[in-house]
């Protein structure tokens, strides 16, 4: 019997074809990097804000809430100074120093609690730039400390008040 | 003079291609960690405003509903663009989702996603809207402030 006589030795190397798998990748690359897309961070308030219901007597335990009026210009932009509670603040940043003392006061509930049951109530003007509350509730809400990254909590539970009466021009 | 006689090089040059390749790998494992498919909450016609405190949530909402609130107070909520009033049957149908899930409007999270110009009024009248709904629970979205 004649056996076929191989000519492979047992040394050849397997070359495995890199060409497809490179192609492949770099269409993977290309898509990866064609369809990124740096997002900014996003975050969040939550409001709890029921419809108010009639005729409901307001809780006398509750600390009443603070009522942050805010007043817009023609073009939207927010008229300083503003009110809280009778008094008036220039900016944002004296509004929260104010309500950090409030919290801190030797003579008041003690920051715990205040930071529980405090409230403010915006009364914005229809036409006021929403930025402008966001920085009011930022301002309201807490105290960054850039270099250490902590948040110093002041006034938690926030609500609008209702929106003033346009019943011919809501929502148009 | 004998001139040294250069001998044909019959062998091929084959670079090194696994640094390439292994940093290729790296690159598309990066990109595929950082893409991010879910567009439902973005919407290119709304600039949040900006926030130092507005920190992402800590826990998954377990019924969200989002609604971006365009410059000019136009509300977009799943892709469809309606007033403040416009909402209403789109939100009772929410709700009627929700009931059929057993749960309440008081168990959803209302995402308002509003551009930094809109007048608060038009954002307000979303709320109101909201709230007669039955929806209590909103979530006012901003962009954090590097």
């Amino acid at each position: 019997m004649k056996f076929r006589h191989t000519t492979s030795s047992g040394d050849d190397k397997i070359e495995l074809q890199m060409t497809p798998m490179i192609d492949i990748v770099f269409q993977l690359l290309v898509f990866f990097i064609m369809t990124f897309k740096i997002v900014a961070q996003e975050g969040d308030f939550n409001i709890r804000m029921p419809l108010a219901s009639e005729g409901g007597a307001p809780d006398e335990s509750q600390m009443p809430p603070y009522k942050l009026y805010l007043t817009a210009n023609q073009d939207g932009t927010l008229e300083v100074p503003f009110l809280m509670d009778g008094l008036t603040f220039d900016n944002f940043k004296s509004l929260q120093e104010h309500l950090i003392l409030e919290m801190e006061d030797p003579n008041g509930v003690g920051p715990e609690k205040f930071q529980e049951e405090a409230e403010v109530e915006l009364h914005c003007d229809y036409g006021l730039r929403y930025d402008f509350v966001i920085q009011a509730i930022d301002a309201v809400r807490g105290k960054l400390d850039r270099a250490t990254g902590q948040t110093i909590e002041i006034v938690q539970k926030i609500k609008f008040a209702p929106p003033p009466d346009r019943s011919g021009q809501l929502f148009e | 003079m004998r001139m040294r006689r250069k001998k044909a090089d019959s062998s091929i040059h084959e670079a090194d291609l696994t640094p390439m390749i292994d940093m290729t790998f790296q690159l598309i494992a990066f990109f595929m960690v950082l893409i991010n498919f879910s567009q439902s909450e973005q919407n290119d016609k709304v600039k949040l405003p900006l926030s130092d405190l507005a920190k992402p949530p800590q826990e998954v909402m377990e019924y969200p509903i989002t609604i971006h609130v365009t410059k000019a107070g136009i509300a977009i909520i799943g892709g469809r663009e309606v007033p403040a009033i416009g909402l209403k049957p789109l939100l009772q149908n929410e709700a009627n989702v929700l009931k059929f899930m057993d749960k309440s409007p008081t168990d959803a999270s209302i995402i308002i996603r509003g551009h930094r110009e809109a007048a608060t009024g038009k954002i307000q009248d979303i709320i109101k809207v909201c709230q007669e709904q039955g929806f209590d629970h909103f979530t006012l979205r901003a962009k954090e402030n590097l």
